[in-house]
């Protein structure tokens, strides 16, 4: 273990001087701290006190600001110091690391209240400048689509088909699975609070129309915001952090149209198709458990389900699915542009894109339903 | 213990100069290709060590091999005269609490500001007074020269000096013995790269820091450092101060410090040298 600093004192008439001894160190810790605090103590009444280094083994910055401020204590309190002669690099060491108050600039506090009108203010400015800017995000995107259609040249293909991989194929075991298990889960209760009315055949009804024109989609929609969603916002927001979004802009790319529409596009086309794979995974899952659990033979499942929906049910879920798509890839990529040059900045925009594009597939499902029971489709 | 002996003994003058890192046969490989093939080198106290090789000869492998953060095949690596693998963690730590890195980059942490960024150390490893951990972040970013402004700044809201100084301050919050030095003055103007070099040898002076410096840049080689060790094929070909390396007849070497861009400091150190 280290020496730890210490000192003795000598009372000499009205002068008192302070032998400083081993490691005035960091390695200390909090030790050169309270030996510092003892100094002053130890000065007690005296009119002048001398500071004798010579029997410090080891001195750092740490511990020669503290013995210097120290001193500079004793100076407020009119007490004259000194050094006694020391070794030249402590001399150095302290002339260095001599004691002085570092302006700060002090903030400007505020009282809660105001702290809190100003937060609220701020989330609905901020929501209004969210809205505002994935309109004009949607605008740049359809303009550069519109840019592709004219000249198909620019329209990346291997891009778009390496993400529709990324997204849509590479998703469908964990999307059936889910689904599976969703439709399984449905079936059963509803099976179970049908029988008490021995109406168990119409839980097929239950199954095939909640399923078809709600939860296929909407649960794919979610799985892939949290999927898909937050891995754009990543990729562009540490494209962002490394300034490859402004070596392509350099470079007279459009950062839109060489990473977001394909992107885009991407989650567009993968979207529906999964929803649909998502629907038959969920009534498969229905079909077993009615099977085992209901008693509903499979023949007698299908013959049920084609009575109960209609081709309508079924366009009903897969119509919101390009949608859907449209506001998880939006969301995704005005997060990831809007990442800045900090880690923490990348975790928070991953987190505002997968928090607000499910909160959005929510509410957009809330109005296709609110819609089409407007025109009775 | 054996290491601290060691040290009482470098205090008192003696004619052997400490070792503080030692490598001896060291050999570093990805794969199947070998970047250090039996490299051995020593690094003394209070010394400031210019490294030098070319691009993706292992200069950073070498240094991140000497912290640990990269796997040797085979050799023994001590740091103030204790063999890395043969001591226990606890011991480890303490060695390196003893050593200050400077990233090439930086490697600041981007969700803290300058000021928490030098104190992360301290608060890691000492149990310091707020009051006192303040004075001593604010003093470590006053030695590397930033302005008191820049404490409460994040990294990105810096330039690429202020970065560097910034890394500096926190390579050197808990007062090392050994600082390591990645290219330093990579992406720095020659004013700000020729105040740097100075911010280190200042500091080398007052502080007694032994410098292992990784570096491209011939007029630190030439300003700062008291001894110059260069890598090729995987060894040090040669280790001794300019004039070792400007009489060396190594392609490599002689490429270096006799190409175009050094031939006007060779020209001049034959002025100002003694001869």
């Amino acid at each position: 273990m280290p020496e730890d600093p210490s000192f003795s004192s000598e009372q000499a008439g009205d002068a008192v001087r302070l032998s400083l001894a081993g490691h005035w160190t960091l390695e200390a810790s909090n030790a050169i701290e309270t030996s510092a605090a003892r100094l002053e103590a130890a000065a007690g009444p005296a009119q002048q006190a001398i500071f004798d280094l010579g029997g410090v083994e080891r001195l750092d910055t740490a511990g020669a600001w503290l013995i210097d401020r120290t001193r500079q204590d004793f100076l407020t309190r009119g007490v004259k110091t000194e050094f006694a002669p020391m070794r030249p690099e402590y001399d150095i060491l302290l002339r260095e690391a001599h004691y002085r108050e570092f302006a700060t600039p002090k903030r400007r506090r505020h009282s809660s209240l105001f702290n809190l009108l100003a937060d609220i203010g701020e989330s609905v400015v901020g929501a209004g400048h969210d809205l505002y800017n994935n309109m004009c995000f949607l605008g740049e995107v359809v303009a550069s689509i519109g840019r592709g259609l004219v000249q198909p040249r620019r329209f990346r293909g291997i891009s778009l088909v390496f993400h529709i991989e990324s997204i849509a194929l590479r998703s469908v075991p964990i999307i059936a699975l889910i689904n599976f298990l969703v439709g399984a889960i449905v079936a059963q209760q509803g099976i179970y609070q049908l029988q008490r009315f021995g109406a168990v055949t119409f839980s097929v009804d239950l199954l095939g129309i909640l399923i078809l024109r709600e939860l296929g989609v909407l649960l794919t929609s979610i799985m892939i915001a949290g999927r898909s969603g937050s891995a754009i916002t990543a990729e562009l927001g540490s494209m962002k952090m490394r300034e490859e979004i402004d070596a392509l802009q350099v470079m007279g790319l459009r950062p839109v149209e060489v990473l977001i529409v394909p992107r885009l596009i991407a989650l567009i086309i993968s979207l529906p198709l999964l929803a649909f794979i998502a629907d038959m995974a969920a009534i498969f899952g229905g079909l077993l458990v009615g099977w085992g659990y209901g008693g509903i033979s499979p023949p007698a499942f299908l013959d049920r389900l084609q009575e109960a929906v209609s081709l309508h049910t079924f366009l009903n879920g897969l119509i919101k699915a390009p949608f859907m798509a449209l506001v998880i890839g939006l969301i995704a990529s005005v997060e990831g542009l809007a990442v800045e040059g900090s880690a923490e900045s990348l975790g928070r925009q991953v987190t505002q894109s997968v928090v607000k594009s499910i909160f959005t597939v929510i509410v957009v499902d809330g109005l296709f339903a609110m819609f089409f029971a407007g025109i009775r489709f | 213990m054996s290491a601290r002996a060691l040290e009482r003994e470098a205090t008192a003058p003696a004619f052997a100069p400490e070792v503080v890192i030692s490598v001896r046969d060291l050999v570093v490989g990805f794969g199947d290709k070998l970047i250090m093939q039996g490299l051995d080198l020593d690094v003394y106290r209070g010394e400031v060590l210019g490294f030098v090789g070319g691009s993706g000869t292992g200069k950073s492998v070498l240094t991140r091999t000497i912290l640990g953060l990269v796997r040797k095949r085979r050799g023994q690596i001590a740091l103030f005269g204790a063999d890395l693998d043969r001591i226990s963690p606890r011991e480890r730590s303490q060695i390196e609490r003893r050593l200050g890195v400077m990233f090439q980059h930086g490697a600041l942490f981007s969700g803290l500001t300058v000021k928490q960024n030098v104190q992360m150390p301290m608060r890691e490893h000492l149990h310091l007074s707020p009051r006192l951990a303040d004075e001593l972040a604010m003093l470590k970013i006053e030695l590397v020269g930033l302005k008191p402004d820049a404490a409460d700044k994040y990294p990105d809201e810096l330039s690429g000096g202020m970065i560097k100084r910034a890394a500096l301050a926190r390579a050197l919050a808990l007062d090392p013995e050994l600082v390591f030095l990645d290219e330093p003055t990579s992406g720095l103007d020659p004013i700000g790269a020729a105040e740097f070099d100075e911010l280190i040898a200042t500091l080398q002076k007052t502080l007694g820091l032994t410098v292992f410096m990784v570096t491209h840049d011939l007029d630190s080689l030439y300003s700062i450092c008291d001894r110059i060790a260069a890598l090729a094929d995987g060894k040090v070909i040669a280790a001794g101060p300019i004039a070792t390396m400007l009489a060396s007849e190594h392609p490599w070497l002689r490429a270096y410090f006799h190409g175009k861009r050094a031939r006007q400091f060779a020209r001049s150190e034959t002025m100002d040298g003694p001869g």
